[in-house]
């Protein structure tokens, strides 16, 4: 395979994988990483890709494994635990004081998701895939995509009305 | 659009039954500036999600950096090793091409030296033997004389 035909098969999905690997890692820095690396590992394996069906879902899982690795080696690590606790609470306390933004908010709660929550949701309600693909993408029954994204929306809902009614939003 | 119907697929988005196209009717409602007063905090949410597709992988990807690297070591190396193989060789092995330039003067000098010597040594025997050409003919004349007598 050229490196043309890569590209042009390959590169309009940088910026989901991108989205993608930033709502697991949390990091812009770390998802941009992800991001790089995985695009190299695509392009060393590109002989095998023409052989997938599917080449948007295969990237998608190849995504999601990575960054599962990538939390997997920051939690055996306390350096980067350490580090990145501290990170996160800069964030958050920036985005309260300088932002304030309702939308910012919705950001937080999905944050607070258990993982498999947070990717169908991306992968659902910003990337608007079908069910099926997600299922493929994460190796689950679209039924069990279709239970755990209504119950991230529920959780979701319920938190932001709690929020309006203590007046926070 | 009107909120009831609105309201309906809220309940069918919370199920998880609506599909992709009436996900986008939500979407469109929430995000333009007319929302039902009791709606408005749904409004944050497919707020949140519109801004979230907008995010992008700014940098440029690179592809093949590391492979040439590799490619440009490997050529390198075998640059160093060949050198080093040659400069060893010539250390072990040394050839006349070997001496330095000083050393090559020096050797140049002593053989003009030694050659000069030979020439004056050379001079000198020629010189003996001329001597011993005169010493020859005295002794053929004496001995004539003798011969004769």
């Amino acid at each position: 395979m050229k490196q043309s035909e890569f590209l042009n098969m390959v590169m309009p999905l940088k910026d989901k994988v991108f989205r993608f690997s930033k709502r697991l890692l949390v990091s812009t820095e770390e998802a941009e990483d992800a991001t790089q690396e995985l695009f190299l590992k695509l392009w060393r394996n590109r002989e095998k890709i023409s052989s997938y069906k599917n080449v948007e879902a295969f990237a998608m899982t190849m995504t999601k494994n990575y960054c599962f690795d990538r939390l997997k080696s920051k939690q055996a690590s306390n350096m980067s635990l350490v580090h990145s606790n501290y990170k996160e609470k800069g964030t958050s306390l920036d985005r309260r004081t300088e932002l304030n933004d309702s939308v910012s908010i919705v950001h937080q709660l999905i944050a607070k998701l258990p993982e498999q929550q947070r990717m169908i949701i991306q992968l659902r309600d910003v990337e608007q895939y079908e069910f099926e693909e997600i299922g493929k993408m994460l190796d689950i029954k679209p039924t069990a995509v279709r239970v755990a994204l209504s119950r991230a929306r529920k959780t979701i809902r319920e938190q932001l009305i709690k929020q309006h009614n203590y007046g926070i939003i | 659009m009107e909120s009831s119907r609105i309201e309906q697929l809220l309940d069918k988005y919370l199920n998880a039954e609506t599909t992709l196209q009436e996900e986008e009717v939500l979407q469109d409602y929430f995000t333009s500036h007319n929302v039902a007063p009791h709606l408005t905090q749904y409004s944050a949410l497919f707020g949140y999600f519109a801004e979230s597709k907008t995010e992008r992988y700014t940098k440029t990807i690179q592809l093949n950096t590391q492979k040439k690297n590799w490619k440009w070591l490997s050529v390198a190396a075998s640059v160093v090793l060949l050198f080093s193989v040659y400069t060893g060789y010539n250390k072990l092995y040394p050839a006349n091409s070997g001496l330095s330039e000083s050393e090559m003067a020096e050797a140049k000098r002593a053989l003009a030296d030694t050659q000069k010597a030979f020439q004056m040594l050379s001079k000198n025997m020629n010189k003996g033997t001329a001597a011993i050409g005169y010493l020859e003919n005295y002794e053929t004349t004496t001995n004539k004389i003798f011969k004769n007598k």
